[in-house]
């Protein structure tokens, strides 16, 4: 002990603490929100006429009590359907198979053919929470990627990175978002 | 100042300061540990599904919740059930919810209203459709199904 090591001055080390107080005050989000947006349609109106809609124009999907699929009468696949889905409303011209087109004068993008396709969805009464969101995930996520393909090919960018809101808008009119839910039926029992 | 130290021993000694940080240390953790953000006490499992495609709510004071799923007591059975407001409720009260969560908003956030529905995924959509129902006669039309995002690699 010939010399004495001078005493470090921690003083400084609150307004250390200090700052990361502060840091973690701002940064902290407490479990942020999330879910899937939807708009549910207006109250039902007793003298609102019934839409018809022809045959060809409609995918129904169907869920029954024990979460299983029918796709147009067919048994289908969750795997599947986004693509099913993205197929069905994708534009083809002349074909039977799939939906009407009709030709239509978008502001911004001139005449385009938009889908008269529709997509009908029903549920049973015990059909599970989880699979009714995995169905609306998945239909989300179809018409995601058809207004990014519409995007790409008029813009030539992808519908996310968009800037200009009137070229969202016309994206959003070429590929309208065509979900109609039907009034659930109770088919399978409890 | 030297000549003074030099004389005199009697200096009072500096306060250390040293404990200080660790003092403000225990305050930022109890910080971090206390706070939560819901007020609601839920009274029912809310094991929420998952998705891959969801948004985010921007505006929390916009959006009202109603809880469903198999009460956590089970006392009140097993069967899924509705919570608002910290009780449970019976579908006819959620329009009478609605109202009373538009009364508290002042008169330009009353249309923005956003319903969020945190349901357990285990729940059988008979329920969750009369929700739905009831949500259009009160017109309350937004709706967020609350889900988690998917974080698996596919």
């Amino acid at each position: 002990m010939a010399r004495k090591t001078p005493e470090v001055n921690a003083g400084s080390m609150a307004d250390i603490a200090f700052l990361m107080l502060i840091f973690f005050l701002v940064t902290t989000t407490m479990d942020v929100d999330t879910g899937i947006m939807v708009q549910l349609p207006p109250p039902h109106d007793p003298n609102q006429e019934i839409q018809d809609f022809k045959e060809r124009n409609i995918m129904k999907i169907l869920v029954n009590s024990s979460d299983r699929l029918l796709v147009n009468g067919k048994p289908g696949d969750i795997r599947t359907l986004r693509n099913d889905v993205i197929d069905f409303m994708s534009i083809h011209e002349n074909n039977p198979d799939y939906p009407e087109v009709t030709p239509k004068f978008i502001d911004g993008l001139g005449q385009v053919n938009v889908t008269k396709g529709l997509i009908s969805l029903k549920n049973d009464r015990g059909t599970s929470y989880e699979m009714y969101i995995r169905v609306q995930d998945e239909l989300e996520l179809a018409f995601k990627e058809l207004k990014n393909r519409a995007s790409v090919k008029h813009f030539g960018r992808e519908y996310d990175k968009l800037i200009s809101k009137d070229r969202i808008k016309a994206i959003n009119k070429a590929v309208p978002k065509r979900v109609s839910e039907a009034e659930p039926e109770d088919i399978g029992g409890k | 100042m030297s000549r003074f130290k030099q004389k005199g021993g009697k200096e009072v000694p500096a306060i250390s300061t040293s404990s200080l940080p660790d003092i403000i240390f225990m305050l930022l953790f109890f910080f971090m540990v206390t706070t939560t953000m819901r007020q609601a006490d839920v009274l029912v499992r809310n094991n929420l599904p998952q998705a891959t495609d969801v948004q985010k709510l921007e505006k929390k004071s916009l959006v009202s919740f109603i809880y469903v799923g198999p009460p956590t007591n089970k006392k009140y059975g097993t069967e899924s059930r509705i919570q608002l407001n910290e009780r449970f409720a019976t579908i006819e009260e959620i329009q009478e919810f609605i109202f009373k969560e538009r009364e508290a908003r002042n008169e330009a956030d009353k249309k923005k209203l956003i319903t969020s529905l945190k349901v357990d995924k285990e729940t059988k959509m008979g329920v969750v459709t009369d929700i739905k129902q009831e949500l259009r006669q009160a017109n309350a039309l937004k709706v967020v199904y609350s889900s988690n995002k998917k974080t698996d690699l596919k």
